[in-house]
């Protein structure tokens, strides 16, 4: 079994590593040149993120593996993101909606890893935490203009809201891992991040007059390594560089 | 030819101090204006009593493209000044921040067309070609991760504006 930071890290790497991917595939699709670049920009902070945390959780394994190597060729049961972040880019709507649920949970989760006792962490969390507090700004920004918008933009992004909100409890769910990484002072209890993502989410839909989905099903398993079957899509797109020219080098 | 030899003379007399200020006149290459040392990227220059170089610096944004560009800028620096031996590390703490912008930084950046970021989140943002405090955000993503999008109301151009973090 692999060093416990290195699978806590692997955690926040994949989500940021997988969100970006998706991000990625919506470049030269936004609706508006200005979002096009603000599409690009998020997925690339997020790429960054994952990059510098990819680059240290190698770094504590005495295999020798590079970030590189842990992003392009692990497989699909070894990646362990959130499901939200995996899920297929839909409509503009999907893509915001998304965001919004993923920023409102590193806008917490970065403030709270900045604290934390294992220093490289800490430093990539606190400027992790920078970029989350502005992506959140925009997100939310387009919840409202979305959802307050016309009849269209709120029926399509009321539907996303719906088809997304079976993947939040899945950001807050506490396994062992977490409690390991709460008593040595590195991590936190996602548990504790939830009362302020939902404050966000209330204000935010309250001006964007959206109402939290009534369906109360829950999808969970991404932590330990059990996906939808889109990761395995976005992985063969991803990772077929590396797979069939092994080591190969821009 | 010439200029191997005169790297090769510089070799013996070079000190740490001097390649620290060598190294200060890298420039970023996305805002070709400032240098790293203007941006507060390089942190430090140390070198060793067997010649090793290392220099630490750090990211403006997590995802900075420009990391790689710099990191082989440095060594491309050190090694025609006789360092062979260079190490380059990256730091994430403290977290970069654009106080650490000189005045002087910003300056250039306004006389290169970009709205420098401000000391005080209520200092007013001036265009930089009408000198106005007049602008309305058209995005908070421009064309590098580090600027936002604006128009002037006044004279009615369109600005960079370097975001405070």
């Amino acid at each position: 079994m692999s060093h416990p930071l290195h699978r806590y890290l692997l955690r926040h790497a994949d989500d940021n590593l997988i969100l970006s991917q998706r991000l990625s595939e919506y470049i030269s699709y936004a609706p508006e040149l200005e979002e096009d670049l603000a599409v690009a920009n998020i997925a690339l902070d997020h790429l960054g993120v994952a990059m510098h945390l990819l680059e240290h959780a190698a770094s504590l394994d005495a295999e020798g593996k590079t970030g590189d190597d842990l992003a392009f060729l692990r497989s699909e049961r070894e990646f362990v993101n959130l499901l939200l972040v995996e899920q297929p880019n839909g409509d503009f709507a999907h893509i915001v909606t998304r965001q919004f649920f993923f920023d409102a949970y590193q806008a917490v989760l970065w403030p709270a890893l900045a604290e934390s006792r294992a220093e490289i962490l800490a430093g990539i969390a606190a400027k992790a935490a920078k970029e989350a507090a502005y992506h959140l700004r925009h997100s939310t920004s387009w919840m409202i203009r979305l959802g307050d918008g016309t009849a269209e933009s709120h029926a399509r992004t009321q539907t996303a809201v719906d088809a997304l909100w079976r993947y939040v409890d899945e950001m807050f769910e506490s396994d062992e891992l977490d409690a390991e990484m709460v008593a040595a002072g590195i991590g936190v209890n996602p548990t504790d991040l939830r009362e302020a993502w939902e404050q966000q989410v209330s204000v935010t839909f309250a001006e964007a007059t959206l109402a939290r989905s009534g369906d109360d099903y829950q999808r969970r398993g991404g932590r330990d390594g059990f996906h939808t079957e889109h990761l395995g899509h976005l992985l063969g797109e991803m990772q077929w560089m590396q797979r069939s020219y092994p080591g190969q080098q821009w | 030819m010439d200029a191997a030899l005169l790297s090769g003379a510089a070799m013996v007399t070079t000190t740490t101090r001097e390649l620290r200020d060598l190294l200060a006149e890298v420039v970023d290459p996305e805002i070709p204006v400032l240098t790293i040392a203007d941006l507060g990227i390089l942190r430090d220059v140390k070198e060793s009593p067997d010649g090793e170089v290392v220099v630490t610096i750090t990211p403006t944004y997590s995802g900075c493209p420009a990391m790689d560009h710099l990191r082989s800028e440095i060594e491309r620096v050190l090694h025609e000044h006789g360092r062979d031996r260079v190490q380059v590390l990256t730091t994430f703490q403290p977290a970069w921040t654009t106080d650490w912008m000189t005045a002087q930084a910003k300056d250039k950046l306004t006389e290169y067309g970009i709205a420098p970021p401000r000391s005080e989140a209520t200092d007013p943002i001036l265009c930089p070609r009408c000198s106005a405090d007049a602008s309305r955000l058209v995005s908070e993503f421009g064309a590098t991760a580090c600027k936002a999008l604006r128009v002037c109301t006044s004279c009615g151009e369109p600005f960079d504006h370097f975001k405070e973090i």
